[in-house]
């Protein structure tokens, strides 16, 4: 076959792809108000947002959430996969289907599940909740990176540490955890992103004591176009990079 | 195996994770599953006696034109993600391994980033007085600026730049797996190109086709604010009267219908996908 054309091919996707992540950036410096013409560079909308108490204030939610949903969910993911791997027990094929449940149906079906969950038990919608469903679908992704650590692992390691004496709890501290050490940074970065982008579950489970900045936006960008989005935008976009340039870096060089 | 006594530290994971899933996944699908045959409430939201009203309600030919623009838009999406999808993945697997990582991990990016920074980014370029529009007067190209924001074309557009990922990923794990030798062998009996295209290269990667499918069809009926960014009141999707009936109607019973059809119609695309797989074989050849 012709071999520039798949080349050519797959520049112009990439591009496709990437224009529009361009310009957000591009016009985040602009001085202007208006969305479409240069008014040359300036960092005004960034100080707009950082005088924003209310922004602010949701970047700090936003910020504590994901923490927290990305470190509680990689505990119970990480221990989860240890229990697909390790245990023989009943209903492990349920386990496993429910979590594939979670990761493939639409997030919307989650989400109204969640939302009738919470106010039958009577939950006051907030940071709680919140944390409660981001941690739900930031799960099946844990586990999954776990598990792939773990099935490239040398099964004789645990029984070497069995015979000589370990008990399940010790073995898990000192021979699985370094093992998995890399997926579980992985897993808590993936985790941490997915939660700090999340609108569609927190637009249903979110209450007016917490607001988080995925909302924020979405609020802000119903109507019209506001310059300060693009500023905000750009920031998110070099936040998540480094996450995922981080957890790339992780993974590749565990491989080694 | 041991017994609880022997291995607490077992029992204790195994507690924690089934405690987890079940007051988390089962419980709450099984409220939806119920919900949607009860009565509507304006106090206490369901109530009952039980009945079928709002299966019957998704037949309202109001609604069933909304959920039948929101099929059509999604079908629309899932087409145009496949046509460029396919081709697409196609050639990043013949690009040299060593590249191919960099690709790959360009292509997950938009995967970690914001969705909706992203979709008011295309607004961006869409809008009356946008980018789009001023660079296709200033080439001559058009005399007035197009409307293209607030149409159907947008919400589709939209639909595509975020779910474009989802059908290259599978596609490109399939035609990763093509072992060059099938295709030389199908040569070698004397096959034309699109012969072995129809018989041999098709066949084989229809699971990946399925999974990218099932990973942009479903999205694309939910994602609410994609219509709401770039579509306007009229190119709703489910996941728009989902969630009108939820958080401004005060259906539940309505929405939690409408709600299990969007599931089963998720459970139908996963009978398919696992069907596709056995017929080829499962160790994937």
């Amino acid at each position: 076959m012709n071999r520039w054309l798949p080349r050519t091919y797959l520049t112009l996707v990439y591009l496709l792809l990437y224009v529009p992540i361009v310009v957000l950036v591009v016009f985040s410096f602009n001085e202007s108000r208006t969305g479409y013409e240069w008014g040359g560079l300036s960092l005004r909308w960034y100080e707009a947002l950082f005088n924003n108490r209310a922004m602010v204030q949701a970047m700090w939610n936003s910020l504590w959430l994901a923490l927290s949903a990305a470190t509680v969910s990689t505990l119970i993911g990480a221990l989860t996969a240890l229990a697909l791997h390790r245990y023989r027990f009943r209903g492990k094929k349920v386990l496993n289907g429910m979590l594939f449940i979670v990761m493939m149906s639409p997030e919307i079906v989650l989400a109204i599940s969640l939302l009738a969950l919470f106010l039958l038990v009577g939950l006051q919608l907030g940071y709680v909740s919140l944390l409660l469903a981001h941690v739900t679908f930031c799960l099946p992704f844990v586990v999954i990176t776990v598990m792939a650590r773990l099935s490239g692992f040398d099964e004789r390691l645990p029984e070497a540490a069995r015979d000589l004496g370990a008990t399940d709890f010790t073995m898990t501290r000192t021979v699985l955890i370094p093992v998995i050490m890399p997926a579980l940074l992985a897993g808590w970065l993936l985790g941490f992103t997915l939660s700090l982008d999340d609108v569609v579950v927190s637009t249903f489970v979110s209450g007016p004591s917490y607001e988080i900045l995925p909302l924020r936006i979405y609020s802000m960008v119903r109507v019209g176009l506001k310059p300060e989005v693009n500023a905000l935008g750009t920031l998110l976009l070099v936040f998540s990079l480094v996450m995922l340039i981080l957890s790339q870096w992780i993974l590749l060089r565990s491989k080694r | 195996m041991g017994s609880v006594r022997q291995q607490p530290f077992r029992a204790a994971v195994l507690v924690l994770v089934w405690g987890w899933l079940l007051f988390l996944v089962f419980t709450p699908n099984l409220l939806v599953v119920g919900a949607s045959v009860m009565t509507r409430d304006p106090g206490s939201f369901i109530s009952l006696p039980l009945n079928l009203d709002a299966y019957r309600q998704l037949l309202n030919p109001l609604y069933l034109d909304v959920f039948l623009h929101s099929l059509y838009m999604a079908a629309m999406t899932t087409l145009i993600c496949l046509l460029i999808g396919y081709p697409f993945a196609w050639a990043l697997s013949k690009v040299p391994k060593q590249r191919q990582v960099l690709l790959i991990f360009l292509l997950i990016v938009p995967f970690w980033t914001n969705s909706l920074v992203r979709t008011y980014a295309l607004k961006l370029l869409l809008a009356t007085n946008g980018l789009l529009n001023n660079a296709l007067m200033s080439l001559g190209l058009i005399e007035e600026p197009l409307k293209m924001l607030y149409t159907e074309g947008a919400v589709i557009v939209g639909l595509v730049y975020l779910l474009l990922p989802f059908m290259i990923l599978p596609l490109y794990a399939v035609f990763d797996d093509l072992r060059e030798d099938y295709l030389r062998a199908s040569h070698d009996l004397g096959a034309g190109r699109l012969s072995t295209f129809i018989h041999v290269i098709v066949p084989l990667t229809l699971p990946g086709v399925l999974a990218g499918v099932m990973l942009v069809l479903l999205p694309a009926m939910g994602l609410f604010f994609v219509p709401d960014i770039l579509g306007g009141s009229r190119n709703l999707l489910v996941g728009n009267v989902i969630k009108n009936q939820f958080l401004d109607t005060r259906n539940w019973p309505f929405g939690a219908a409408a709600s299990i059809v969007l599931t089963l119609a998720m459970a139908f695309l996963m009978f398919a996908h696992r069907l596709s797989k056995r017929r080829i074989g499962e160790d994937g050849v």
